[in-house]
C-alpha cells in the first residue's frame, strides 16, 4: 500500500475558529482521517513535536496554517512546518490577511498594556506591576515571550503557496481545498481556492437590487428592521458585498446581516476598502465633490468598516516583517 | 542531588500561549508549581471607534470554541446599553441557540478531552489517548452519535446566527432573524434527540468513571480537591440558569457571600496582576487578594460546571435535577470541591440545555415574527452577562452619544478561574511528583487538573481541546538540561 500522504493542521495566532470549520467536516472527517496521515493537529490528535523536528524537508504533503503571526512563538512554528512541508495552504481570514485581530494594528502595544493591566476598572495592581519577560521569584526564573509590535499576515512571514479565506471558510470550500491539493493536479501557485465573482454576484438579494442605487444616507443595523429580501446597501446599510468575495455561503446576509467582509477582497484588488469605498462613491445620489465626501464622512467607523478582516495585509497595514520584527 | 526545574511547555504548543514551571526542592519533591498564560491580544483596545452594535460580530473572534458565549454576552450588553427589552419571541430564539451551542460545546469537550484520560486511561499509551483512541474503546457507533449530536446542534445555530465559528445576528432588542413553523418541527427533532444522547452520555460516564473503582478513586482523591469560593449566575428561583440572571457567591463552606447585579460587577470582582503571567487573576475585591491560598477565608472564586451545581438551589429542568442529587449524593453533599467532578457536571448542564429546548420548541411564541424591539434610548453605559459553558462572563461597553465605543471591560470565564488552576496544578504536582520522579503518566495527572477546567485561553487567550503536547525539560540550578522527557 502506497504511503499515505501527510497532513499537518495548526493554528498561530488564532481563535480556534478554522478548527471547529474542519470538525463541521463531520461525517467526512472520518474518511479524510482514513485517506491521510494527520501528522499534526492538536485539537484532535496527540501533538509530537520531535516528530515534525526529526521529519525530512518536504515530508508533509501539506499543511494547512491559520491564524496572524504575532510573536516569536508563531513565527517559529510557521518556519518550521514550511520547511518540512510540500505545500502550504493559509486558512483563514487572519493567515490571508491578518483578521480581526488585526485591527490591534490601529493601537500600540502600550496602549493595549495600560488598560488591561493598570487603567481597566476591575484592576487591583497596588504594586503597579505588568507581566515580564522575565521574573525573579526567589531566585526561580519565570519567562513569557515578547510580542511584535505589529500584526502579520502568514505570507509576510513565509512563503505561502496557497490561499483560502472566510471566517471561518465554509467546510464545503475546505473538504475541496484538501482534495484538490492532495490529488495532484495542482492549480497555479497563489490561486486563492474560493470562487473569484464578488459577493453580489451570488447574492439572494441580488434580484431585487435596483438597477440604479440611490444612496442618500447611512443608516446603521440596529437603527433599522432591515427587509430580509432587499439589498443592504439600496437602504443605505453599509454592506460589503460588492468589495468582497464570495463562496461564504452568504450565510451572514441569509439570517439578515450584512457583509463585513470576512473572504476578503475580490480578485484583482489589493485591499477591499478602496474598491468598496470607489464603489460606494458611485452609488450616492449627490453631485458634488464635497456631497460625497459629506455622504462618506456620515459612515460611522469607515475603518471598523473597511479593515475589519484584513489591515495587516491592505496598503495601509503591511511592513517589512523581518525589519519589524528585529524592532 | 540540586534543586531542579520542570518546565512543560507548551502545554499547548499549538499556540505557544500556556506553559507549567515547576520547581524542585533537593529531595525532588515539588516546591513550588506555575501555570502561566503567555498571549494578551488586546480586543478591549481595539474596539475602541468601533460602532457599539458591531460588537455581536467582533467579539466571536475572541474565541472560536465559545464564539457564541461572547457573542450573547455582546447582545445582552447592547440591549442595556440602548435599555430595550428584547421581545419574548427574540428571548426564545436566543435561549434556544445558547442551549444548543452548550450542548455541542460541553460535548466536545467531554470526548475530545477529558475521556481520554478515563477512558482510555491516564497511564496509556499517549499515541492512543485521543478521540480515535476513545472511540476504539467505546466502538464507532457511539463516534458517530457523538458527530451527530454536534452537527444536529450545530445546525440551529447555523439556522438563527449563520456561521457556528463565528455567529452573528444578535441585535440590541431583538435577532436578526425569525424561525417558521417547518424550522420548528426540525428544533424539535434536534431537542428529541439532544436529551436522549444527553442522558446516554450520562449512563457512558457512569460506566466508565463511577463504576470503575480506579477512576472514582481519582475523582474522590485529595489531588484533586479544592476548597474556594464558588460563582454562578442564577434564575429567580435559584437554579442554574445559562442565558441571564443573577451573580451570586458562595463561600468553601457554601453559605451565600453576595448576590449582585452583574451591572454592578466592578464592586465586586477585582483583577489582579501578576508580572509572570499574562492572564489577571480575578479575585472578591471586597475580600482582597490573599495570594493564591485555599480555604476559609480566601477570595479566590471558581467559575462553571461544577460552581453552577454549587451555587444554585438546583438545575432548571427534571431530568438535570435527579442527575444533580445523584452527584451530590456521591461526592458528599454540596459545596463539592473535587474538581474532575466538573467533567460530571458539564454533562448535567448539557442535559439541562438540551431539556430547556425541548420546551423552547413547544413554545408557541417561538414563531412569532416579533422579534425585534425598536424602542432603544442610548444610555452610554451597557453590561451583559452570561454564564457561559467556562463560567460567568461579563462584557462592559461604554460609548459616546453616537453609540461608538470608549471604553471595553471584558472578564472572561477563564480569567476567573485562573488563580485556582494554578492553585490545583500545585496541588496535583506536590500529589504525584515525588522523590524526582517524573513519569509521563504522572505528568499527565498533573494536566488533568487544569484540563477539568475546560480552560479557554483564547478568551483569556487560549488553549484547546485537544491533545497536550509535551516536553519536561528538567534543569539544574544552572538551568542546564540534564534530562527532557518528550510524550511520544
Amino acid at each position: 500500500m502506497a504511503e499515505k500522504p501527510k497532513v499537518a493542521i495548526y493554528g498561530l495566532g488564532a481563535c480556534a475558529g478554522c478548527d471547529e470549520a474542519v470538525i463541521d467536516l463531520n461525517e467526512a472527517i472520518l474518511q479524510v482521517a482514513d485517506a491521510v496521515d494527520i501528522v499534526l493537529w492538536p485539537l484532535a490528535m496527540d501533538f509530537k513535536y520531535s516528530r515534525i523536528q526529526a521529519m525530512q524537508e518536504g515530508e508533509i504533503t501539506l499543511s494547512i496554517l491559520t491564524g496572524s503571526v504575532r510573536n516569536s512563538d508563531h513565527q517559529e512554528m510557521a518556519e518550521l512546518l514550511r520547511k518540512k512541508s510540500q505545500l502550504v495552504l493559509a486558512m483563514g481570514a487572519c493567515a490571508c490577511f491578518g483578521g480581526t485581530p488585526g485591527l490591534a494594528n490601529f493601537r500600540g502595544r502600550d496602549d493595549i498594556f495600560n488598560w488591561v493591566y493598570r487603567d481597566a476598572p476591575t484592576v487591583v495592581n497596588p504594586n503597579g506591576s505588568f507581566p515580564q519577560p522575565e521574573t525573579d521569584l526567589n531566585g526561580r526564573k519565570l519567562t513569557l515571550p515578547s510580542f511584535f509590535e505589529h500584526v502579520f499576515t502568514l505570507d509576510q512571514v513565509i512563503d505561502v503557496d496557497y490561499y483560502l479565506p472566510g471566517c471561518p471558510p465554509p467546510p464545503e470550500l475546505i473538504g475541496n481545498a484538501i482534495n484538490v491539493l492532495l490529488a495532484g493536479d495542482l492549480p497555479p501557485k497563489g490561486s486563492t481556492l474560493a470562487p473569484r465573482k464578488a459577493i453580489c454576484d451570488t447574492c439572494p438579494r441580488n434580484q431585487r437590487k435596483p438597477n440604479r442605487m440611490e444612496i442618500k444616507s447611512f443608516r446603521r443595523i440596529h437603527e433599522v428592521e432591515a427587509d430580509p429580501d432587499a439589498c443592504f446597501l439600496a437602504a443605505g446599510i453599509i454592506c460589503m458585498g460588492p468589495a468582497t468575495r464570495t463562496g461564504c455561503g452568504e450565510t451572514c446576509i441569509r439570517i439578515n446581516v450584512p457583509c463585513r467582509g470576512c473572504f476578503g477582497p475580490v480578485p484583482g484588488v489589493v485591499g477591499s476598502g478602496p474598491k468598496f469605498l470607489s464603489t460606494l462613491a458611485s452609488l450616492l445620489v449627490v453631485e458634488r465633490d464635497d456631497e460625497i465626501k459629506e455622504a462618506i464622512d456620515s459612515i460611522d467607523d469607515p475603518v471598523g468598516y473597511l479593515y475589519r478582516f484584513a489591515q495587516p495585509s491592505s496598503i495601509l497595514g503591511r511592513r517589512n516583517a523581518k525589519k519589524s520584527m528585529e524592532e | 542531588m540540586t534543586a531542579k526545574t520542570l518546565t512543560i511547555d507548551p502545554i499547548t504548543r499549538l499556540e505557544g500561549h500556556g506553559k507549567i514551571e515547576i520547581f524542585l526542592n533537593d529531595q525532588g519533591d515539588v516546591e513550588d508549581a506555575f501555570w502561566q498564560v503567555s498571549e494578551l491580544r488586546g480586543f478591549e483596545r481595539f474596539c475602541l471607534g468601533r460602532p457599539a452594535e458591531e460588537m455581536t460580530r467582533i467579539v466571536p473572534n475572541i474565541c472560536g470554541v465559545c464564539p457564541s458565549a461572547h457573542h450573547m454576552a455582546a447582545t445582552r450588553a447592547l440591549d442595556d446599553l440602548y435599555d430595550v427589552e428584547p421581545t419574548p419571541t427574540a428571548k426564545l430564539i436566543r435561549q434556544l441557540e445558547f442551549n444548543a451551542f452548550y450542548i455541542e460545546d460541553h460535548y466536545i469537550h467531554f470526548f475530545f478531552l477529558a475521556a481520554p484520560d478515563f477512558v482510555v486511561g491516564p497511564d496509556a499509551d499517549p499515541a492512543e489517548r485521543n478521540i480515535l483512541g476513545v472511540i476504539r474503546k467505546v466502538g464507532k457507533e457511539v463516534g458517530a452519535r457523538v458527530i451527530e449530536v454536534r452537527k444536529k446542534n450545530r445546525e440551529i445555530i447555523r439556522l438563527v446566527f449563520s456561521k457556528p465559528p463565528h455567529p452573528e445576528g444578535g441585535l440590541p432588542g431583538g435577532v436578526s432573524r425569525g424561525i417558521t413553523s417547518d424550522e420548528r418541527r426540525r428544533i424539535k427533532e434536534i431537542a428529541d434527540y439532544s436529551v436522549e444522547f444527553a442522558q446516554f452520555a450520562m449512563g457512558l460516564f457512569k460506566d466508565l468513571v463511577l463504576r470503575n473503582k480506579k477512576n472514582l478513586d481519582l475523582v474522590l482523591s485529595d489531588a484533586y480537591q479544592l476548597k474556594t469560593c464558588y460563582m454562578s449566575l442564577v434564575d429567580e428561583n435559584d437554579k442554574v440558569s445559562f442565558y441571564d440572571g443573577t451573580v451570586k457567591v458562595i463561600d468553601p463552606g457554601g453559605k451565600e457571600i453576595v448576590r449582585f447585579d452583574p451591572r454592578d460587577y466592578v464592586e465586586h470582582i477585582g483583577e489582579w496582576v501578576e508580572p509572570w503571567t499574562y492572564i489577571k487573576m480575578s479575585h472578591l475585591k471586597k475580600i482582597g487578594w490573599k495570594g493564591l491560598v485555599e480555604g476559609e477565608g480566601t477570595s479566590l472564586y471558581r467559575v462553571a460546571p461544577l460552581a453552577r451545581l454549587n451555587v444554585a438551589g438546583g438545575m432548571a429542568t427534571p431530568l438535570a435535577q435527579k442527575e444533580c442529587e445523584q452527584m451530590f449524593d456521591t461526592l458528599g453533599g454540596k459545596p463539592a470541591h473535587h474538581t474532575l467532578a466538573m467533567h460530571w457536571a458539564r454533562l448535567i448542564c448539557a442535559l439541562q440545555a438540551a431539556e430547556h429546548n425541548q420546551m423552547i420548541a413547544s413554545d408557541p411564541l417561538l414563531t412569532s415574527k416579533d422579534i425585534r424591539n425598536m424602542n432603544l434610548r442610548l444610555k452610554r453605559v451597557g453590561v451583559g452577562c452570561v454564564e457561559a459553558p467556562r463560567g460567568t462572563l461579563f462584557h462592559h461597553y461604554e460609548t459616546d452619544d453616537r453609540g461608538l465605543l470608549t471604553r471595553v471591560n471584558l472578564i472572561v470565564a477563564t480569567q476567573n478561574n485562573a488563580a485556582p488552576i494554578s492553585l490545583s496544578v500545585k496541588k496535583a504536582a506536590r500529589e504525584f511528583i515525588r522523590g524526582g520522579n517524573v513519569k509521563e503518566g504522572l505528568l499527565n495527572r498533573v494536566e488533568m487538573a487544569f484540563r477539568a477546567y475546560d480552560p479557554c485561553l483564547s478568551c483569556a487567550t487560549h488553549a484547546l481541546p485537544g491533545r497536550i503536547p509535551l516536553v519536561v525539560n528538567i534543569r539544574d540550578q544552572e538551568g542546564r538540561v540534564i534530562r527532557t522527557l518528550r510524550r511520544s
